[in-house]
């Protein structure tokens, strides 16, 4: 293992945030000046449902050291059922991302309305630091292989 | 390639002093497609847009990246800057490199550098831009106000004078809500009745208004300049048409046990009833419930009674179908449940009331005929103590932590009031804090100190004890004079917070309008569209959107209804380009982005299709453009990956990705 | 000797309360029964903790006075709750006093009717073990 020790380690952390709740939420955690860690980069789609699993393993593949995603509260989507085919594709991509070897502490699905910028900004503070303390993401490989 | 310009805002400080705009100009120039880059102080003005202009005109820019506020925001001004110089104003993409980088951290290295970051991802996606072209929808000519209270009576009278029908949905037997239960309204002391039962006639009588009492919105489908809207009329047990309000049904009742709603549960009515004598339409109910005809099936006295033949046992549940192209939410609120504050006794002594309930006693319609009273021996009380913010301003979980502005004001209403019809009667205010912002406000307040003699005193009430002589042991502190004040008081009233009425979270999501924690409707921004919900053709009139009185219930009424008129005055609405399109080679006919479509946009049809060569008919998901919002549902739903998203196409949001990862 | 603005944080970190939420409402001093006893008023606590002037309150007769009856802890309707600050102010005092402790024999020889009965709860609490 790698330790570069005098260069402090900053995560490259992708959000994808629909555009009703969550990215207007982002928006009120900025203009209430809310602050979160720079390493959060924020994707806008239509609705949480917009996300492919593709775009998440995309992001590991490019090196992100972690990914989540932000929608409306269930039952409270602007498109009325997306949030939940969201969450259904997110359980199921979740569950099997030890298998292709990205720990599932490195992805996250959280729901923030668009009044919610304490939420949001908190969200970021957390998942940030639960990704530093999980350090650098390593190559993708198949986790259950170690103990072989 | 595109030619693509990349435009830098400085928002006066707001961008500028935490990002080195500079320094992310100059990244720009080394990016795919960047044919020019520069900065400038305000983009979104008069000035910057000419900017735009200029630069694509002169350096024929095919696309553009502009790196300020949220899309949110300028996204719209920014489009239309392009479409005027002859780009399609779907070439625009915005980095926000303000709410989400400039206002949330301090460092100017990480702040640029993050910038530079959302700049390369706008400029990925813009580079994968396509022009667009929106479509065109219908407007419904017609409006629907959820609510009938003083905020939906006003909204619709006001969309009503200006041409266009409109459906008013009230959940009671009566329009009139809220205000209807006031005595006196302040800061003028005139007759709540007085001033809007005129108002309730006007409503009743226009020829363009229609009224639904006693119904409830069931369900809501389409958008904006197209709902359709399902409203269930409940089964009111008497004709409509044939009854003429004589009265005489309720007269000759024999049940007349149930609680009073109007009179907030502090006098009985009957069975069959109307809410008050002023009642819209004066039309009775049978309360089922509380029918002996009902529970037993023995008694008919008001078919019996009734001249006009109007009883109608048989009534069902009605649903009635219609067509809006705006709603109005205008659904008011409620007091909160006092249960979780017992150190204020109020569900242990009948003389502890709330402020609406001292309203009903003061009320000459009310349960005492109007005359302030104990309501546990009917004496007269001698000392009252008004307890303030209770529920109001609260960190945890017993109430709420919003201020719900009219307390401070109808408090010292009521002070005033029963100083002046009851001189020997002392009234004492315990507040935190008088609040009495609006026009004539404070000095109504000093009125009720300096010419009524109210006394008030700084600090909250800590408990009120009922005493076994009758009397309530009111316990305080004086903060300004650091005493605690024991105190014995023949009656308390509590200024209980107010919330949004509990059924508005059922309504919001019919609606898909946002809402926040305290059940208040989200606007569309807060200072410049106050009066809009974030989901098109939706308005917000009243206190569903947060707490007002009634002059500013007034003016929001007044602000949505002519936003709904601005709708419903259009002929066409331009649809959201960003639609969902299939592949027709990939496309295998499987139904399953069919299934998961919420708006039924994807039809099928059988297509002759040239698959290198070989000609062929296929079954091809075909999305209907006008129907299509925009979710992206389908797209990630299709195993072929047939289905993508205009404006926000796979490679789109990838070459996102990528850029941010790089 | 620490210095009054760690005395403040330590305050704060013991009784776990955010004195800033404070909107001086005076429901804690209404509360109050041992009030007229008090020389600082229990919702004038929070104003010496934001103050960092510490000293004073563990010279006042409150810190002695409170019977840590928690009715304003429970009224509080801004999570502020004065007792836990004092009683936070107390363990200051006893912790301060380093060394100098009591063992919990030496406890019945000791009592005599003036000793402030929280003294005695709070030695109590801290030698239980």
């Amino acid at each position: 293992m790698s330790i570069e020790k005098n260069e402090e380690f900053r995560p490259k952390i992708v959000a994808f945030c629909c555009n009703w709740c969550s990215y207007a939420g982002a928006d009120l955690a900025g203009s209430s000046r809310m602050s979160y860690s720079a390493d959060v980069k924020i994707i806008r789609v239509p609705c949480s449902c917009r996300v492919n699993p593709m775009f998440i393993l995309r992001a590991f593949e490019r090196g992100a050291d972690g990914v989540i995603m932000c929608g409306c509260h269930p039952g409270d989507c602007h498109y009325t059922s997306g949030n939940f085919y969201a969450r259904r594709r997110m359980t199921l991509l979740f569950s099997m991302l030890d298998y292709i070897g990205v720990e599932s502490g490195r992805t996250r699905v959280e729901w923030v309305s668009a009044a919610e910028g304490a939420k949001f900004s908190q969200t970021m503070h957390e998942f940030v630091d639960k990704i530093t303390s999980l350090g650098k993401n390593v190559r993708l490989e198949d986790l259950r292989c170690r103990n072989l | 390639m595109q030619r693509i310009g990349v435009f830098v805002c400085h928002c006066g400080t707001n961008i500028a002093a935490t990002v080195d705009v500079k320094k992310v100009v100059e990244m720009a120039q080394h990016e795919p497609g960047v044919v020019h880059a520069e900065d400038y102080a305000y983009m979104c003005s008069e000035a910057g847009q000419e900017l735009i202009h200029k630069a694509i005109k002169e350096k024929k820019l095919t696309g553009l990246v502009v790196c300020s506020c949220s899309p949110r925001m300028h996204e719209t001004t920014f489009r239309n800057a392009a479409e005027k110089a002859g780009l399609n104003p779907y070439m625009v993409e915005i980095a926000n490199i303000r709410e989400h980088c400039s206002w949330i951290h301090k460092d100017i290295g990480e702040a640029t550098e993050k910038a530079v970051i959302l700049m390369r991802a706008a400029i990925a996606k813009v580079n994968l831009d396509a022009p667009l072209k929106p479509g065109e929808s219908k407007v419904t000519k017609r409006a629907l106000v959820i609510g009938g209270g003083i905020a939906g009576i006003q909204t619709a009278l006001d969309i009503a004078e200006a041409g266009y029908p409109v459906d008013i949905v009230e959940k009671t037997p009566s329009i009139g809500g809220r205000m209807s239960q006031l005595d006196k309204t302040f800061p003028t002391l005139d007759c709540s009745s007085c001033i809007l039962t005129p108002k309730m006639g006007e409503v009743n009588a226009h020829p363009l208004i229609n009224i639904y009492t006693y119904s409830e919105v069931e369900s809501v489908a389409g958008f904006v300049g197209d709902f359709t809207v399902e409203i269930r009329k409940k089964a009111r047990s008497v004709d409509m048409d044939k009854c003429t309000g004589c009265g005489l049904c309720q007269e000759k009742c024999p049940s007349k046990k149930s609680l009073s709603e109007f009179n907030r549960g502090l006098s009985t009515r009957s069975a069959i009833y109307t809410p008050f004598a002023q009642a819209v339409p004066n039309v009775p109910v049978i309360d089922r419930e509380a029918c002996i005809k009902f529970k037993t099936g023995k008694c008919g006295i008001c078919s019996k009674v009734c001249q006009a033949g109007a009883i109608d046992y048989d009534q069902t549940d009605e649903i009635v179908t219609e067509k809006y192209g705006a709603i109005v939410v205008a659904t008011g609120f409620d007091m909160i449940k006092l249960d979780k504050y017992d150190e204020y006794a109020y569900s242990q002594s009948k003389d502890v009331i709330t402020s609406l309930e001292l309203e009903r006693i003061m009320n000459a319609a009310g349960p005492t005929g109007g005359h302030l009273e104990r309501l546990s021996d009917g004496k007269d009380p001698k000392e009252i103590v008004f307890i303030q913010c209770v529920g109001s301003r609260c960190a945890d979980d017993r109430g709420k932590s919003y201020c719900s502005k009219i307390c401070c004001m109808y408090t010292a209403k009521h002070a005033m009031l029963i100083r002046d019809k009851y001189p020997d009667t002392n009234v004492t205010v315990f507040y935190i804090d008088v609040r009495t912002p609006g026009k004539n406000f404070d000095e109504f307040y000093r009125r009720a100190v300096e010419d009524y003699g109210v006394n008030y005193i700084k600090g909250q009430v800590g408990k009120v004890i009922p005493q076994p002589n009758g009397k309530l042991l009111v316990q305080g502190a004086d903060l300004l004079d650091s005493k605690q004040i024991l105190k014995e008081a023949d009656m308390v009233v509590l200024a209980a917070a107010i919330e949004p009425n509990p059924d508005v979270r059922k309504i919001a999501t019919m609606l898909t309008a946002s809402i926040d924690t305290n059940n208040f409707l989200t606007e569309a921004h807060a200072k410049l569209r106050p009066v809009e919900s974030p989901t098109a053709g939706i308005f917000l009139s009243g206190v569903c959107q947060g707490p007002k009185d009634i002059p500013e219930t007034v003016s929001q009424a007044g602000a949505a209804a002519v936003k709904a008129i601005g709708l419903l005055a259009k002929d066409k609405l331009l649809t959201n380009p960003c639609t969902a399109h299939s592949d027709e080679l990939m496309c295998n006919g499987c139904s399953q982005c069919a299934n998961v479509c919420p708006y039924g946009a994807i039809t099928y049809e059988d297509r002759e299709v040239n698959d290198h060569g070989i000609r062929e008919r296929r079954r091809i998901a075909v999305v209907n453009d006008a129907l299509c919002q925009g979710c992206g549902a389908c797209t990630v739903t299709c195993p072929s990956g047939a289905m993508d998203l205009q404006g926000f196409s796979n490679r789109q949001i990838l070459a996102e990705v990528d850029a941010i990862c790089r | 000797m620490k210095t009054e603005k760690n005395r403040a944080e330590l305050i704060k970190e013991i009784s776990g309360v955010n004195p800033l939420k404070c909107m001086k409402c005076g429901k804690c001093s209404a509360s109050c029964p041992s009030y007229n006893e008090m020389d600082i008023k229990p919702h004038q606590f929070v104003s010496y903790v934001i103050n960092e002037d510490i000293e004073s309150l563990v010279n006042s007769k409150s810190l002695w006075k409170c019977l840590s009856c928690f009715a304003c802890v429970e009224r509080c309707p801004r999570d502020v709750k004065p007792g836990k600050l004092i009683d936070a102010a107390r363990q200051i005092v006893v912790r301060e006093r380093d060394n100098t402790y009591l063992s919990p024999d030496e406890v019945p020889e000791l009592l005599d009717p003036e000793t402030p009965q929280q003294l005695l709860v709070s030695a109590f609490r801290r030698y239980r073990r």
